[in-house]
């Protein structure tokens, strides 16, 4: 129990700085609300037009259809290599762990320009040789996030992992169990939380990615942040204020959600 | 003799897809790019040359610095006053400092930046309501300038910065602030003398983290700074793609890893890396 509370000083700060932290997420509602066709205030009537043009263009569906696309196969991909990578760091714990797992980590650590010009390299190196896998293609574009996200992955798998109880796999061990029987029924039942949450994870940074997807897309693959980008760029397109609140909406469902099951998780 | 030698043949086959992918797709491109900035348009060392001469290219350094501390003043400061209620607050209090940090933490970048456009521009909330209230004759310009660019990173790093401050005020103990009220020292001068000299490692994180950070941003000082307060990041960009010029955009690109690699460096003499998360 702590005994030592904010005061009323601190209090108010801390208020003012939760309020500028929301105060951006707010304003995207009314302007997505707004009846014309430029980012302005609605004065007086309300319209669902922006709504509407989310569900009926298909440049909006097709974008979303390709984010989920690429989300879903880079998430796959970066979350087994991060987990086969893991459960050899932990169960073999071999020399030079620390100079392996910081190598896994420099695409989270770099800064995103510089992976972003890296992968350009890589993709249009490939590009060269296959037309379908390169520059501007969807499988260049989910293996790039596969590369940005699978640090992340690796991280969290990681964590679950340093909690886990190695007397476990000690006595699967002594009984006599392969690598495969202990990696697969013994450590992986009991990490699948983490393993779940890394997929996530994956998912979502995939999903928003925007900082390489510039580098390496120009008019085939475009992402859903890619044509968000592309609105806010030109001029204003409210439809984004219209994206903007349902995915913040849903942000904050997940959200919820997730710490309705931490809480149930907890024994207490 | 056996058992070992599977042991490590497990290892490797284990971790070898993950590094081998990382090594292909990561570590070799790179070099691709550093070559690019000693061989393009014409191999040697003109690029590098060029990055310490032309008045412009300095120009973009000298105000991705200076941006970067601002932002990095700002965001600590902030992130400081909102993660001691998260940590030390009553339970009301914790959750909704939780529900302001990690909303923001896990909305997208582009989102947030283009809620302050829907906030600052010309025909955005701000300006609509000071015209409505008669405080303002013209719109205020706050958007595509160094001021809107400083917000909207400050928005997007403030949440970073607070896991570090944390995990420092987590770990400190709670009868050394006791034992300096009990010797008669005010609410304020416990809070300064005490409080903040025993986060300082969580202070120099967090300031690391986001300076760091703040120097590679690329999506809000593009979108909010309209390209006119062009950062480093922005600069690459368009050095590749409007005035193509790879050999710069990657001299760049090499310079900027290098000194972020020191800064790193640096992060991690003072603070140990768990003390980060």
């Amino acid at each position: 129990m702590p005994t030592y509370r904010p005061g009323p000083v601190s209090l108010v700060l801390a208020a003012l700085v939760a309020l500028f932290l929301l105060l951006p997420l707010l304003a995207v509602i009314p302007v997505s609300l707004t009846p014309t066709r430029m980012l302005a205030m609605p004065s007086g009537e309300l319209s669902l037009r922006h709504y509407r043009a989310l569900t009926e263009d298909p440049r909006w569906i097709n974008s979303i259809l390709l984010s989920i696309r690429i989300g879903v196969v880079s998430s796959a991909f970066s979350t087994v290599l991060a987990l086969c990578f893991s459960l050899g760091v932990w169960m073999f714990q071999p020399r030079f762990t620390a100079a392996l797992v910081g190598f896994v980590l420099l695409p989270m650590v770099v800064p995103p320009v510089v992976s972003a010009i890296t992968l350009y390299f890589l993709l249009t190196s490939i590009s060269g040789v296959s037309s379908f896998f390169g520059y501007d293609t969807w499988l260049g574009v989910a293996m790039a996030h596969a590369v940005m996200t699978v640090p992340f992955a690796t991280v969290l798998i990681l964590v679950s992992l340093s909690q886990l109880d190695r007397r476990i796999d000690l006595a699967a061990r002594g009984l006599g169990a392969t690598v495969w029987e202990r990696a697969t029924r013994i450590i992986m039942p009991n990490i699948k939380f983490g393993i779940v949450t890394a997929a996530l994870l994956s998912f979502v940074l995939s999903w928003e990615e925007i900082g390489v997807t510039l580098f390496i897309t120009s008019v085939n693959a475009i992402t859903l942040p890619r044509l968000m980008w592309m609105g806010l760029r030109d001029n204003i397109d409210p439809a984004i204020a219209a994206l903007s609140v349902i995915l913040i909406i849903i942000t904050v469902l997940v959200l919820a959600a997730r710490s309705v099951v931490v809480r149930l998780r907890r024994p207490n | 003799m056996k058992a070992y030698l599977s042991d490590r043949m497990g290892a490797a086959l284990l971790m070898a897809p993950l590094l081998l992918f990382l090594g292909a797709a990561y570590a070799w491109p790179f070099f691709g790019v550093v070559n690019w900035s000693f061989t393009l348009p014409e191999p040697g060392l003109g690029q590098y040359g060029t990055l310490l001469s032309d008045p412009l290219v300095q120009s973009v350094f000298v105000r991705t610095l200076r941006i970067a501390a601002i932002v990095t003043i700002v965001s600590v400061a902030a992130a400081y006053a909102i993660t001691v209620v998260w940590v030390r607050g009553t339970p009301a209090q914790r959750v909704i400092a939780e529900f302001c940090i990690l909303v923001p933490f896990w909305i997208s970048v582009l989102t947030r930046a283009f809620g302050w456009v829907a906030l600052l521009s010309n025909r955005g909330l701000f300006n609509t309501w000071l015209q409505a209230i008669g405080f303002i004759s013209e719109p205020l310009t706050l958007v595509r300038n160094e001021f809107g660019v400083i917000v909207g990173m400050t928005h997007f790093l403030i949440p970073f910065a607070v896991f570090p401050l944390a995990s420092s005020m987590r770990s400190l103990d709670d009868r050394v602030l006791l034992a300096a009220r009990g010797l008669g020292s005010s609410r304020m001068r416990t809070f300064w003398s005490v409080f903040v000299p025993m986060t300082r490692s969580g202070i120099i994180g967090s300031a690391l983290i986001v300076f760091v950070f703040s120097l590679g941003f690329f999506v809000t000082p593009a979108i909010l700074g309209g390209g006119r307060s062009v950062m480093v990041a922005e600069l690459i960009y368009l050095r590749i793609f409007q005035s193509p010029d790879w050999g710069l955009g990657a001299a760049i690109s090499v310079v900027l890893v290098l000194f972020v690699g020191a800064l790193m460096a640096l992060v991690f003499r003072y603070v140990r890396p768990k003390q980060l998360i």
